[in-house]
């Protein structure tokens, strides 16, 4: 198997310009003798959904939640950003593009974050139109804030509900089309595997998660918008849902997995609280605009925040980067923050976060002003946590929050299997080895507005539009293989539950794959994984049956697929021998403690190829060209 | 802390259910469905099947949870959602009633999960605007009032939990409706439908099975978002601007 891009020649500017006239179009006619299958409902599914049934296509629409309201995009706190140059601060389509590939860590494909910066504006354009309700000026215009350390405003938000309000832009779209009967709704229905017949993605088997019935979908096109993999961790920001379980089963059936172990750790969640810890929450990254980060600088410190004193206190990020300062970018904030505490000046009852301090700011501009900008944030804080950050330091630490990595995909989003389509986070695509601040709602919407319904059409006309019906042979033996694996985890009836070995599976992943990686670690990882794994496989106890609403069996088939991807997570990371981005490797590091990336050796995208479970993966490499950006190390002292 | 716990179990919508008594040791600090989560792994680890509830992002954004807590959708803390309610606001040696959403329009799927698809309904029916992918003019072509667009902000809050239904004594989906129609309504983009959103909604809210509203005002207390019953007022106008207005 090759890798191609199949990004097209010619200057940056015009790449994507010069793809859209050269892709074939499909005549108005035929678009309804098409059937194209969407699976996931977020930013990215559901406005792909809408969009493909706004042109005419036959679309069904998939999701495991009750409506495909309730997506995890729907969490997204801080923004989005957009080139607009609304507030005249030197803000351009190519800024945006450059600081995308340099915040990136230079291993994502030029072409594609240039086209995403150009899209950008048609992003906001349509999302006003659908009536979302961005914050505004007295004027009327729409307002902006800088967000994630960028030197221009360019981040359009609707308080700390922007991905919720972007989310019901989109869901009411798909709303109108599924009234106007183009798109058929499927919800609480779980896709187990995909079908390729013929070398081509020809459908789907899903479980209805109600009456536990196993059925297949056939279509000319499956596109997958399922999101990330946070959740491999156990301890995540990600919604409990949130799992690989339909980009795995995809790479089982032949598309290759890109960049696995390029993983985001948010800087600002609430630390855990407890062994009974399900999941954590992410506090929006502007608070780091207004709050102080330290520690005590004595270790196993007793006394309260207030009791220590201005000499006993590291803000270790300003004294470490006085430029930036408490604006580091993720990854470096995230990474300083996991030194503190393991070195034993961690702060809470449980010794695992670090202060999160507004003191001063409430000192300089007034409790009013601090909770004008960030009161929502406080009163979350305080509702979870009992304690109030007007008076106390709130207590952070970092938390797995998105996933670089995914399924590899061409410049048109097509996985290395004809007819298989991913967008979102799913895919690999835009954010190289780092993601920045308030990108991910603009990559999810640029993929499913605005590019999967121009790119699907060109493999549509070269398939022609014979109707696929879900009979063929293919589709009857992999229904039979997803009953067959409910069943088997019905029937080990051992004696561990489901979430206790995703706890063991989250905390080897977090100690040894986390935010900072050593060859010693993730081959311990190499080693206990598997192991675990036949544990599950022969004690964990799926409670109930399979032929009803069974959330115990729904969970174990997703720490099932966890178990089989976690691998692949490691060996990836094993085989970066560099540091980017959110892959940090212990083993290379400058004088400084800085990330050091080796370009001569792994500027290019590692895209995986499927070769059994607990067999070496076979490794392709997409090279990585930077004739736009040109590498540098990145420097934020 | 020590909790006697009544939960409603169900096996299927047309089983007859019943409350069965829990005795579960909870930390102050856990969330409410973290104490749930912690029953569902003692009632496993003794071959017992869990208690189905809805849950997904735990931040109290998503709109899945939503349980009937000692007869108040979403318990005793106004504004917050199951996911965000903490054991602290409870005592040691409580009794707590767990109950599912009880709606005729919502049926009960298994223990404390409803059906709540009533209100996707009611959103396909006309709660959006049309705009085509691609045919939108520049994002600041149309300047929005600040206030307007804020207070057609604190109306798209909604999460869509179905909390008002719950708590509603008609078991009326009025808030949730008028909600998503005063979002929109407010915007100048939302006029051209303004008339038919409001028709076609509510039309679609009694088709459904909910009931009609007559101003209880519990709805608001319920809303884990504390949208206004207000909008409810700007509805009911709307509605009644749309049907004088109606050619037919």
């Amino acid at each position: 198997m090759t890798l191609e891009s199949r990004v097209p020649s010619g200057p940056i500017q015009e790449k994507w310009d010069r793809q859209r006239f050269e892709l074939k179009l499909v005549n108005p006619a035929n678009k309804r003798k098409y059937e194209i299958i969407v699976v996931g409902s977020g930013l990215a599914g559901a406005s792909a959904a809408a969009s493909l049934a706004e042109l005419g296509y036959r679309v069904k629409c998939f999701c495991f939640q009750d409506s495909p309201r309730r997506a995890h995009s729907i969490a997204a706190q801080g923004g989005i950003n957009a080139a607009k140059n609304y507030q005249n601060d030197g803000d351009s389509i190519w800024r945006l593009f450059y600081d995308t590939v340099k915040g990136g860590d230079y291993r994502s494909r030029e072409a594609n974050v240039y086209r995403l910066a150009q899209i950008s504006l048609n992003i906001i354009d349509q999302c006003v139109a659908q009536g979302v309700p961005f914050a505004r000026e007295y004027g009327g215009q729409l307002a902006n804030r800088s967000f994630g350390g960028a030197q221009v405003s360019r981040t359009f938000y609707a308080r700390g509900q922007t991905g919720q309000q972007l989310l019901l832009g989109a869901y009411q779209a798909l709303a109108r089309q599924i009234g106007l009967g183009a798109v058929t709704m499927f919800p609480r229905t779980e896709m187990l595997d995909v079908v390729v017949v013929d070398g081509h993605a020809r459908g789907i088997v899903v479980r209805d998660l109600v009456s536990g019935a196993i059925s297949s979908h056939g279509a000319h096109a499956i596109v997958l918008a399922t999101g990330g993999y946070s959740n491999a961790y156990f301890l995540s920001t990600n919604a409990k849902g949130c799992n690989v379980t339909a980009t795995w089963r995809a790479h089982r059936r032949g598309a290759l997995f890109a960049n696995p172990c390029f993983t985001q750790i948010h800087p600002t969640c609430i630390p855990a609280s407890g062994d009974y810890q399900s999941k954590l929450t992410l506090m929006s990254e502007s608070l780091r605009n207004d709050g102080r980060i330290w520690v005590p600088t004595a270790t196993e410190e007793q006394r309260s925040a207030d009791a220590i004193s201005e000499g006993e206190r590291d803000y270790y990020l300003e004294r470490l980067y006085p430029s930036f300062g408490n604006l580091t970018p993720r990854d470096i904030a995230s990474r300083r923050a996991k030194e503190a505490v393991d070195s034993g000046r961690g702060v809470g009852e449980l010794k695992n976060g670090v202060y999160l301090d507004f003191r001063d700011a409430i000192q300089r501009l007034g409790a009013d002003v601090i909770g004008e900008r960030y009161g929502n944030l406080f009163d979350m804080y305080e509702r979870i946590t009992g304690e109030n950050p007007y008076d106390v330091p709130m207590r952070i630490f970092p938390a797995p929050h998105y996933t670089m990595g995914g399924l590899w995909v061409d410049y048109n989003l097509m996985s290395s299997v004809p007819g298989l389509y991913v967008i979102g986070e799913a895919n690999f695509s835009d954010h190289g080895a780092n993601r920045l601040g308030a990108s991910a709602l603009m990559q999810g919407l640029a993929d499913g507005y605005f590019i999967l319904p121009y790119t699907i059409g060109d493999y549509l006309t070269r398939i022609g539009s014979a109707p696929v019906t879900a009979n063929a042979q293919a589709f009857g033996a992999i229904e039979e293989d997803v009953a067959q694996r409910t069943k088997k985890l019905l029937a080990v009836e051992g004696k561990r539950t489901v979430d206790s070995f995703h706890r063991e599976l989250g905390r080897i992943m977090w100690d040894e794959c986390g935010m900072s990686r050593t060859k010693e670690g993730l081959a311990r990882a190499l080693q206990a994984i598997p192991a675990l794994r036949d544990e599950f496989w022969s004690d964990v106890r799926v409670t109930g049956r399979g032929e009803n609403l069974n959330q115990t069996l729904e969970k174990a088939g997703r720490v099932a697929d966890f178990f089989e991807f976690a691998e692949l997570m490691c060996v990836d990371a094993l085989h970066r021998d560099e540091s980017c981005g959110g892959h940090f490797r212990e083993e290379y590091q400058t004088d400084e403690g800085e990330a050091l990336r080796n370009d001569d050796d792994f500027a290019y995208v590692a895209a995986w190829n499927f070769t059994g479970v607990g067999e070496q993966p076979e490794l392709l490499k997409e090279p990585l060209a930077f004739e736009h950006v040109p590498l540098s190390q990145r420097s934020y002292k | 802390m020590q909790l006697v716990l009544h939960v409603w179990r169900q096996a299927g919508p047309n089983v007859k259910g019943a409350f069965a008594t829990h005795r579960v040791a909870a930390n102050p600090h856990m969330s409410f469905l973290e104490m749930l989560d912690s029953l569902n792994e003692e009632l496993a680890a003794n071959d017992e099947e869990p208690v189905a509830f809805e849950h997904d992002c735990r931040e109290g954004i998503c709109g899945s949870c939503g349980i009937v807590i000692n007869g108040v959708p979403h318990g005793p803390t106004r504004g917050t959602a199951t996911c965000q309610l903490h054991m602290r606001k409870f005592r040691d040696g409580d009794e707590i009633w767990i109950e599912p959403w009880r709606a005729a329009a919502f049926p009960v799927i298994k223990d404390l999960v409803v059906d709540r698809s009533p209100l996707d309904a009611i959103v396909q029916a006309g709660g959006y605007i049309t705009a085509r992918t691609g045919s939108a003019p520049d994002a600041n072509a149309i300047p929005i009032p600040k206030d307007d667009a804020e207070l057609a902000m604190d109306a798209a809050a909604c999460i869509g939990c179905g909390a008002c239904v719950a708590a509603c004594p008609n078991a009326s989906a009025m808030l949730f409706t008028a909600a998503k129609a005063s979002h929109l309504g407010l915007l100048p983009q939302g006029q051209p439908e303004r008339d038919e959103r409001a028709l076609k909604m509510v039309s679609m809210m009694d088709a459904a099975g909910f009931g009609g509203c007559t101003n209880h005002g519990e709805c608001e207390i319920a809303c884990p978002k504390e949208i206004s019953v207000e909008f409810i007022a700007r509805l009911n106008r709307d509605l009644f601007k749309a049907s004088v207005m109606a050619v037919e």
